[in-house]
């Protein structure tokens, strides 16, 4: 089973025609591979769908704006990961999961 | 239709908040300055037209299942297509249903029928925000008595 950052990293090489292998967990999403706004959407989609999760991405988006978080911490691709790790952990985790 | 004022859904026929699923309907009006141009002896509605009416559909089911806390804005569309063509007086049939929710945008899908004959399908994605303006929320909630929403899907406040 491929890691998370791997499913990430395949679904971002897909939506926004980035080459793969320019792909790495030290990628920042918007810095580094250049991914806006929207094309965010269609990986948020993927990543929502892949993982059975909901990225709470106004909760970030608004972290960041207030000062509470660092862009990085959300959208360097190793630390997306992580949070995904823990969206899943905790999803499954719940009770009914 | 009010091409004019680009309301393109008539009616709502049904809005299931639980299934996230809505039927609308939309008369394409037997003459406009549209056909005259579009195309000269062969009016026909334009795709872009088409798919506007599928996008305002998903857009009312949106607002139902949001309960008019937010708007949505047309983001992104996938696999428009247009399989035949709709004709000045015909009457469309569009279902819509919610394929995603997720953090401040949701992916719908549409369809679009005359009788039984599908003429066009297509995946949107809305961005969902907060009304900007106090007045344009008065404006849907008008339109939403005008084509029969639900009131039960209205917001109470």
């Amino acid at each position: 089973m491929s890691s998370t950052f791997d499913q990430i990293a395949n679904i971002i090489a897909e939506t926004c025609d980035i080459p793969r292998d320019t792909i790495t967990p030290e990628s920042h999403a918007i810095d580094d591979l250049g991914i806006d706004s929207l094309d965010f959407l269609d990986i948020a989609f993927a990543i929502d769908k892949a993982f059975g999760i909901k990225m709470p991405l106004e909760k970030w988006t608004q972290e960041v704006n207030d000062g509470k978080a660092t862009t990085e911490q959300y959208f360097v691709l190793k630390n997306l990961a992580a949070r995904i790790d823990e969206l899943v952990a905790a999803k499954n985790a719940s009770p009914g999961a | 239709m009010q091409l004019d004022y680009f309301i393109l859904i008539d009616r709502i026929l049904d809005l299931n908040i639980e299934a996230k699923t809505i039927v609308v309907e939309a008369q394409v009006p037997p003459t406009h300055t549209i056909f005259e141009g579009h195309f000269p002896g062969f009016p026909i509605m334009p795709g872009v037209l088409l798919t506007e009416a599928m996008a305002q559909s998903c857009g009312w089911l949106l607002l139902g299942v949001m309960k008019f806390e937010r708007m949505p804005f047309l983001a992104m569309i996938k696999e428009a297509k247009m399989r035949g063509f709709v004709s000045p007086g015909q009457l469309l049939t569009i279902e819509a249903k919610i394929e995603h929710e997720g953090s401040g945008f949701a992916v719908t899908s549409a369809k679009a029928r005359v009788g039984k004959e599908l003429k066009c399908s297509a995946e949107i994605t809305f961005r969902l925000i907060p009304f900007p303006d106090p007045a344009f929320r008065v404006h849907m909630d008008a339109v939403a008595n005008k084509i029969g929403f639900p009131l039960q899907a209205m917001p109470h406040d």
